[in-house]
Parts: C-alpha cells; sequence; structure tokens
C-alpha cells in the first residue's frame, strides 16, 4: 500500500467511567482513502472509540486529530463540519420526516442560511436562466403569476436561501439513489423497512459532506444477501473519495471490505495490520476464541 | 431587602419553612411516585389535593365541628385528625385512581406522545377544579381551627408550636412508611421494576397496570394525609387552592430529583425553608419568586435535581 | 358504553376522512383557482365584522371584540406553535412573553406609567419584540440545555415570577396598573370607508368602543406573521426544528447546532408573544396583573395542541375555538370551563393528534396505534 496522509489520528487516548476504564491508551490512525475496519469482542470500546471521535463522549486522556486539527473539546456539531459523519448502532433516524428530509438535514450541516436568511431571503444571488421558474400551470391566472414571478428573479436574482434548498434536495436525491432508496423519498423514514433505515442513516451521514464515514455496525441484522450488497455500497463509497471507519462484528465482511484492521480487546489494542496479518495474529485468534492473551 | 430580620428570626423562619416544606414533600411524593414510573407530569395532581381538604372539612362538619365549633379535648382532635385523614387519603387516593382510568389509562393504550397525556392531565385538572368549584359556588369553606397553637419549646430563640411539631413528624412518619413500603415490601419490588425498564417487568411476570394504579392510589393518599396537614395549618379551603401548592410540590419533587422518594422529601423541606428565608429578605409577597430561581439555580448545576432521578433509590 | 366510543370514533374517521379528502382536493386544483379561493377568504375575514351572519355572531358581547380576541389568539397560537409544535419545547409559561410584550409597550408609552417617556405606539411596539426576544433568550440560555420536563415547569415558574414582578414592581405601578396604553395611531376614519358598516367617518381608528381598526390591525399581522413562520417552517431552520423534536442528540451529530435552534425558536416565540401581548393591551388601554394568571398560558397550550401542534392553521384554529366559544356560550359561563376540561380529556382519547392534524404527525398516530394494539 502507498503512503498516504493520516486522515484521523487517535493517540494515545484513554476513556474512564468513573472506575471503568473503556479505553486504556488507544492508538491509531486512519489514513486518507483506506477503509479501516475496527473489531473486537463485545464491550471491547469499539462505539465508546466512535463516541469519542464524534465527540460524544470526552477522552479522559489523550489527543484525537483530524487534519491535523484538535477534535477533543469540540462541539459535537463543529466535528461533523470538520468532515466527521457517522451512523448509529441502534438506528436513530428522525422517525417523523420524510426519508427526503432526513438527507436534507444532514447536507443542511455544510448550509448557511439562517433565520434572517430563511424570513427575510435576504443574500440575493444574480440568477441563471435555467434556474428561473418554469411558465407551465395550467390556467391562464396562474401563468400570470409565473410569468410575474419569472421577472421578478430576473430582477432580483435568487436567494442563498432558495439556491441551497435546490441544492440539499437535489443532493438528498442522488444520495438517496446511491444506498438505492430512491423510490422511497417521500415516505417517513418510520415507516421504512429496516434495510432501508440502515441504508438512509448511511445517506444522511454522506450527505454531511464527511472526509471521514465512521458506519457503527451496519449490517447488524442483515441477512448474507443483504450483507453483499451493503458490502458493495461501502466500496463505491470508498470510490467517491470517502474514507471509511468501519465498527463490525461480523468477521467475514470485514475481512472482505477492509484496507486495514484494527483490534480492540478490553479497552486496549492488541494488534493492527492488513486482514490477512490479523487473521494470523495470535492475540487475536485468542481474542476471539475467548483463550486470555498471556497464554497465547 | 431586609437581611437583619432574616437574621433576627433565622430559626423562627426555618421552623415555619419546615412546616410548609412538609406539606410540599406529601404532595411532592405524588409527582414524583407517577413520573418515576410514567414518565408523566400528574398535572391533576394539585387537584387531588384539592379534594382532599373539602372531604376534611365535611367529614368535621358531619360530625358537629363546623365553622365556629369549639374544639374537643386532646384525643377527641387526633381523633378527628385520624378519621380526616382515612376520609381524605381515600377520597383523594379514589380521585387519583379516577383520573388515571379516565384520562390516562386510554391514552396509554393506544401509545400516545407524551405531550397528549400532558393535555389529558390539564383536562382533568380543569374539568376536577371546576366541578368543585361550581359545587361550592366558588365561596371558601372554613372549619373550626381544632389544634390552638401553643409555644412547646423554644431553640434559639425561635418558638416551636405543638402544630409545627404534629406537621412535621407526621410528615416525616408517612415517607418513611412510604419508602420502606416501596424498598422493602414484594409490591414495591415491582414498583421499583416497572419504573426502571415496564417491558422487561412485564415479562418478569409484573402486572404494569396493578403496579401504575397502585403509584396514583400511594400518591393521592399522601396527598389526602398532605390535605388534613393543610387544613389544620390553614383553617381556611377553597377550589382553586391546588394550583400554587401543586406547582410548589412539583418544584420540590424536580428540585430534589423527580422520580427520586427521598429527593421529594429534601426538595420539599428545602424549598419551604428557602422561600420562607426569601420572604424574609424581600417581602413575602417575593416567596414564589425566591423559590422558582432557586429551581433554575439548583438546575442549572445539578441538571438532575440534588439527589438525582430514580424511583426509590437515592443515587449519592 | 363501549359501543358508544366505537361508534363515536367511527363516526369520528369519517369526518377525518373527509377533511384529508378536501385536503386533496384543494391541492390538485389549478394554481389560479386556490390564490383565488384564498384571496376570496381573505377578503371574507376582513368583512367579517360588516357581516351580520346569524349563527356565529355574539348575542351578550361586541362581535368586532370577540374577532379582534380571536386573532390575538391565533397571534399567540402562531408564536407558541414554533416553540411547542415545531422545536419541541414545553413552554407553559408562555404568558411571561405576553406580559412583557404589554408591559413594555405600556410603560414606554403611557403618560401615567413611571417611566415618563411617551414614545409613540410605533416605536414602542418594536421595542416590545425586541425585549420579548432578549427576555426569551435570557430565559432560554441557562433552561434549553435542560431536559424537556424541566424545561415545562422552569418556563411555568418564569411566567409566575413575571406576574409577581408585575403584581409588586414600582415600574408596573404594581396591583393599580398603568392606564393610558398607547393606541397604534390617533387617525381617523377617512371619508371614503364610511360605507362599511360600523364605521364613521372621522371617528378615532383605533378605539375602545369601536375596534374594526383594532381587528384589522390584528388580522393583517397574522397573516404576516404566519406567512413569516411558514418560511422558515420549509427552510433549513423548520428541518433544523424538526429534528430536534424528534432526536436532539442524532440532530447535533448531523450537524444541527441545536441549542442555537432552540434558542431562535425560543427567541422567535418569545417576539411573537410579546407582539400578540402589546397588540392586546393597546386595546384595553389599561393593563395590570389580573391579565398574566398561568391558568390562562397553560390553556393557550392545549389550544395548541388541541388544534394539532405543527400545523398553523390547526392551532389557528384551536386558539379561535379557546377565545371564540367562552364568549359565544355566555349563559354557560359558570361551566364553561367545566366543559372545556371534559371536552379536553375526551379530545385527547379521540383525536390525539388534534383537530388539524400536521400530515406527518397524523400518520405518526396511526402507525402508534397500530402498535399500540399489537402489544395489547
Amino acid at each position: 500500500m502507498s503512503e498516504r496522509n493520516n486522515l484521523l489520528e487517535v493517540d494515545n487516548v484513554t476513556i474512564r467511567f468513573g472506575g471503568v476504564t473503556a479505553l486504556d491508551g488507544v492508538d491509531f490512525s486512519v489514513k486518507e482513502g483506506e477503509i479501516l475496519g475496527l473489531i473486537g469482542p463485545n464491550g471491547a470500546g469499539k462505539t465508546t472509540c466512535f463516541n469519542a471521535v464524534t465527540g460524544v463522549v470526552k477522552p479522559t486522556s489523550g489527543a484525537i486529530r483530524f487534519r491535523g486539527k484538535t477534535l477533543v473539546g469540540q462541539q459535537r456539531h463543529k466535528i461533523t463540519r470538520l468532515g466527521i459523519a457517522r451512523t448509529f448502532q441502534n438506528i436513530r433516524l428522525f422517525p417523523e420526516m420524510t426519508a427526503l428530509e432526513n438527507v436534507q438535514v444532514g447536507a443542511d450541516a455544510r448550509h448557511k442560511t439562517s433565520v434572517v436568511g430563511a424570513l427575510f431571503r435576504t443574500w440575493r444571488v444574480p440568477v441563471k436562466p435555467h434556474e428561473l421558474v418554469e411558465v407551465d400551470a395550467k390556467s391562464g391566472f396562474g401563468r400570470a403569476v409565473q410569468q410575474v414571478r419569472r421577472t421578478g428573479q430576473r430582477i432580483f436574482g435568487l436567494s442563498r436561501h432558495t439556491l441551497e434548498e435546490r441544492a440539499a434536495k437535489e443532493k438528498a436525491t442522488e444520495l438517496l439513489k446511491l444506498v438505492g432508496i430512491e423510490h422511497r423519498a417521500g415516505e417517513l423514514a418510520r415507516s421504512l423497512a429496516y434495510g432501508e433505515q440502515r441504508r438512509l442513516e448511511i445517506a444522511r451521514a454522506l450527505a454531511t459532506e464527511p472526509g471521514l464515514l465512521c458506519l457503527d455496525e451496519p449490517a447488524a441484522g442483515f441477512n448474507p444477501a443483504e450483507k453483499e450488497s451493503l458490502l458493495e455500497l461501502i466500496r463505491k463509497i470508498r470510490d467517491t473519495g470517502v474514507t471509511v471507519l468501519l465498527i463490525e462484528h461480523d468477521m467475514r465482511l470485514v475481512m472482505g471490505v477492509t484496507d486495514r484492521i484494527v483490534v480492540l480487546e478490553f479497552g486496549k489494542k492488541i494488534a493492527e495490520g492488513t486482514p490477512a496479518e490479523v487473521r494470523e495474529n495470535p492475540a487475536v485468534i485468542a481474542a476471539y476464541l475467548g483463550v486470555p492473551t498471556d497464554a497465547a | 431587602m431586609n437581611f437583619e430580620f432574616l437574621g433576627d428570626n433565622f430559626m423562627s423562619l426555618t421552623v415555619t419553612g419546615l412546616t410548609q416544606g412538609a406539606i410540599y414533600a406529601l404532595v411532592a411524593l405524588g409527582y414524583t411516585l407517577v413520573y418515576g414510573v410514567l414518565r408523566l407530569i400528574n398535572f391533576a395532581h394539585s387537584e387531588v389535593f384539592m379534594i382532599g381538604t373539602f372531604v376534611t372539612t365535611i367529614v368535621w362538619a358531619g360530625l358537629g365541628f363546623g365553622v365556629g365549633a369549639s374544639a374537643p379535648g386532646t384525643f377527641g382532635v387526633l381523633g378527628l385528625i385520624a378519621l380526616a385523614v382515612v376520609a381524605a387519603g381515600a377520597a383523594s387516593g379514589g380521585t387519583a385512581l379516577i383520573v388515571e382510568r379516565v384520562a390516562y389509562r386510554p391514552l396509554r393504550k393506544r401509545n400516545a406522545p407524551s405531550l397528549i397525556f400532558l393535555i389529558s392531565a390539564i383536562g382533568a385538572s380543569v374539568a376536577l377544579f371546576e366541578l368543585v368549584g361550581a359545587i361550592t359556588d366558588r365561596q371558601p369553606r372554613g372549619m373550626p381551627s381544632l389544634v390552638q397553637p401553643k409555644v412547646q419549646f423554644t431553640i434559639f430563640g425561635a418558638d416551636v408550636t405543638n402544630l409545627q411539631i404534629g406537621i412535621i413528624l407526621s410528615a416525616l412518619a408517612m415517607l418513611a412508611g412510604l419508602d420502606i413500603f416501596i424498598n422493602r415490601t414484594r409490591l414495591g419490588r415491582g414498583v421499583r421494576a416497572v419504573a426502571q425498564n415496564p417491558d422487561v417487568a412485564a415479562l418478569m411476570g409484573v402486572n404494569k397496570d396493578r403496579v401504575i394504579m397502585l403509584i396514583f392510589v400511594l400518591g393521592g393518599m399522601m396527598a389526602g394525609a398532605a390535605s388534613v396537614l393543610y387544613d389544620v395549618k390553614v383553617g381556611i379551603t377553597t377550589y382553586s387552592v391546588g394550583f400554587l401548592i401543586g406547582i410548589k410540590a412539583f418544584t420540590a419533587a424536580v428540585l430534589g430529583g423527580i422520580g427520586n422518594l427521598r429527593g421529594a422529601l429534601l426538595g420539599g423541606l428545602l424549598l419551604g425553608v428557602v422561600e420562607n428565608y426569601g420572604a424574609g429578605v424581600f417581602g413575602n409577597e417575593w416567596m414564589d419568586v425566591v423559590a422558582f430561581v432557586m429551581l433554575v439555580v439548583v438546575l442549572l448545576f445539578r441538571p438532575t435535581g440534588l439527589l438525582g432521578e430514580s424511583l426509590g433509590r437515592a443515587r449519592a | 358504553m363501549m359501543a358508544v366510543l366505537d361508534s363515536a370514533r367511527k363516526a369520528d374517521e369519517g369526518r377525518v376522512r373527509a377533511v384529508t379528502g378536501l385536503r386533496d382536493r384543494w391541492a390538485n386544483l389549478p394554481y389560479g383557482w386556490r390564490i383565488s379561493v384564498l384571496f376570496a377568504f381573505i377578503i371574507f375575514l376582513y368583512a367579517l365584522p360588516g357581516l351580520e351572519i346569524p349563527l356565529i355572531s355574539t348575542p351578550d358581547t361586541d362581535f368586532t371584540s370577540v374577532l379582534f380576541l380571536c386573532a390575538v389568539y391565533v397571534l399567540v397560537a402562531v408564536g407558541l406553535n414554533v416553540v411547542i409544535g415545531l422545536a419541541g419545547l414545553l413552554d407553559l409559561g408562555y404568558i411571561g412573553f405576553y406580559a412583557v410584550g404589554a408591559y413594555t409597550v405600556a410603560i414606554l408609552g403611557s403618560p401615567n406609567s413611571p417611566v415618563v417617556i411617551q414614545f409613540p405606539w410605533v416605536v414602542c411596539v418594536p421595542i416590545a419584540i425586541a425585549v420579548t426576544m432578549v427576555s426569551g433568550v435570557i430565559l432560554g440560555w441557562p433552561t434549553l440545555r435542560l431536559r424537556g420536563d424541566y424545561l415545562a415547569i422552569v418556563t411555568l415558574g418564569f411566567g409566575e415570577i413575571i406576574r409577581v414582578f408585575a403584581l409588586n414592581s414600582d415600574i408596573t405601578n404594581g396591583n393599580r396598573g398603568i392606564t393610558g396604553v398607547p393606541v397604534p395611531s390617533e387617525g381617523t376614519w377617512p371619508e371614503w370607508m364610511d360605507w362599511f358598516p360600523g364605521i364613521t367617518a372621522g371617528r378615532p381608528i383605533f378605539s375602545v368602543s369601536n375596534v374594526i381598526g383594532f381587528y384589522w390591525l390584528a388580522l393583517t399581522l397574522v397573516f404576516i406573521c404566519m406567512l413569516g413562520v411558514r418560511r422558515l417552517e420549509r427552510s433549513r431552520v423548520g428541518r433544523s426544528w424538526l429534528a430536534i423534536r424528534e432526536d436532539e442528540d442524532a440532530a447535533e451529530v448531523m450537524g444541527v447546532p441545536t441549542f442555537k435552534y432552540k434558542l431562535w425558536a425560543f427567541a422567535i416565540g418569545a417576539a411573537l408573544g410579546g407582539l400578540s401581548g402589546a397588540l392586546f393591551f393597546s386595546k384595553q388601554t389599561f393593563i395590570n396583573a389580573q391579565g398574566f394568571d398561568l391558568f390562562t398560558s397553560i390553556l393557550w397550550v392545549a389550544a395548541v395542541v388541541i388544534g394539532g401542534a405543527g400545523n398553523q392553521l390547526g392551532v389557528a384554529l384551536g386558539a379561535i375555538l379557546l377565545a371564540y366559544l367562552p364568549e359565544r356560550f355566555r349563559e354557560f359561563a359558570d361551566y364553561r370551563l367545566l366543559i372545556f376540561g371534559v371536552a379536553l380529556i375526551v379530545m385527547t382519547i379521540f383525536r390525539p393528534q388534534g383537530l388539524l392534524p400536521s400530515r406527518r404527525r397524523k400518520v405518526e398516530l396511526e402507525d402508534r396505534a397500530k402498535e399500540g394494539a399489537v402489544g395489547e
């Protein structure tokens, strides 16, 4: 593998909850453009590690850097804007919003319009001809109104709100297509099937335009066919230039898709390397078979 | 501002505050129990209390102790109070149960969102309040002063009356009883189980509906007892009496950590004491303001209240 | 008993289907038609005081005053809807903002207030809106970090604090209150308005005895505010609010600055509450602490939820019912709140989604009902 820049550096991170040490001096880095797997038995600290990266929990000590910027102590929404997005192990969509709206919320992370812009439609931008309102109403009156609006837009331009709104919708539609649920765009998130909800979560995370996408057990509860298509999706996402950090229980899935793997056990890193290396690592085998490491 | 007054009357303000706070604490239990199990602010609880105050007067009047009647001897008074506690406890407990059956259970069956529960609670509160208002012609109702406050002893210059001792001690006794019930008995264990995880508790064979009925009745009985203490202390009641006490009691519950029984006690006593100090410093009219400002300040530093939220167990 | 409940529920479902059908048909109407119908409806609302419609007019009170009250309540509901319906923040002390707005206008504008500045109305009202917004931020800054149920009690406390303050402070003249709250303008009706029933040229536009001017002003403000909130609703801001209402943590992780938007919801809600207070007490010309009991505040919340939280037309309907029914049925004055309370319970059992639910909420509740049925 060629030398690439480190996108994310987790540097000697320790996290304690009361007396429990969830992560103990964990060190690893994610390189630009790779798919890194984070594996380990239950309770190894994988999700805690994710939570630390996305700012949900604060490390007791150690540093986390993304593109050289430190993340510790940053507000969570700012971390998202720096370029880290995630999904949740137990799906957390906005159930009463449509699939499209869910993704639009993600896309909004990149938008600047706020209350004033939305209310008064300020920040006018000169309009390009193809962006004008179409005059297509059936009734004469409707056409007249549209004509007036068209003229207005020509004179005053479009607001940043309108442009962003359009961009958000386009992007959201595109992402729904990417994850393969564009036909459910208008449905409420809560009424989607389980697999569709998992895919919707990925689309929503991608909408924030992340440099690094963190997937927390995206294949949980999937059958083999669904897992296969998920693998394909993850590769597709990587090919668009997004680095992927993947927590996964299913060893086969991890081995099949990742470039490198980091193995955690009891909050400590016990191995790191390519899937082939990790597979042969005695400590990893011991951890997964339940043999104490020192005996292996 | 009058800090000198506070300094001079510190102990007597404390005693008055504790007396008031004991009543808050008893009412707060109803909020805390229901919230701990159902995550629901039972708005109608203030009316449950109000019903108790009226039933007390009715019972006394029925026994020939209407307004202006002279008090019987010590044992007579104790007997009247005990009788009133039973009657008001039953009436308030019954009202709470009716509210549960009519206003909440149908919604629970339909899995309604919490905002809807709140509206139903408001509806029940308004209906009860107006019903009693209509029956009593919106007139206050007096009762004989059964207990003449008599100074029993003095601590640090503060007179402590028999009335105050009685109220504080009976409130403490009831709280202790409830605490033991929740923590030591099988039924109490069921309550705690449902509070922590209703679904698992149901799987383990706890009858959820019965537990919910139980907590409403328990909370109602405590409010009924509080209403008797209130009547003895204040000597007059009206249909709108529940509103402010209800808000204060809820504040007390939140202050101590809602869902936490000992928190309700702590919150109630603290609220009573602090608002009396506040009244001493800023004047009586600012009492409620002091109470709420304290609530905000406490929540800022301890977002889940002083003792944290957990039914039946105080988390350190 | 159960049979009665069931048949009532069935009848209600039929009504819902009719409403939904109407909504679909409305959406399918040609653009021009919709605009024209809307326009006609707006004209109708403006003309209402002049029309003697037999059944709906109020025999015991001046009908225009009732209309004005309805308009003010709708304004309140539109503001409260931002806080409760969209952002999902339970504000039980909304009346505090209403009071702050009203008192700001009274104190700055009245010749009888302790502070003799006597600004004209048009200056007072923007200041009142700004002051309420600031008070919303001051209340929200520490409390919006708290969880929902705590917010409820803290806002309730805020409402009570404002009332107690109004009752006891010198700047509000205590319980004596402030007279001479300024009216929007001292102008008189021009000749060309004389044709409208109830308007006499040369009489003041804004007076206590003839409130047509106030009603029209309130109606206009209602339209402006509803349009503004609609714009917000259909923008990034509205989406962020909904996301916060649905799952605050997930929203934050998806890049929504949740605290900022909650604060905005609070501030906008407060501003609208302040505006309605200012408007209402300009008509009353007298203000004291009596008008600000928490009970009214709680009724407003009920109106918003009953009407259909999240849907502007729904909350407007809820507000109108709350303002109108007690005036229409004065003969039941003693029992009207009792009936209201019972109606609330009945409503929540039959129509938990409100009279006019937002599209989302309707589907959600249907789903929940199904889940509930399965869980039995």
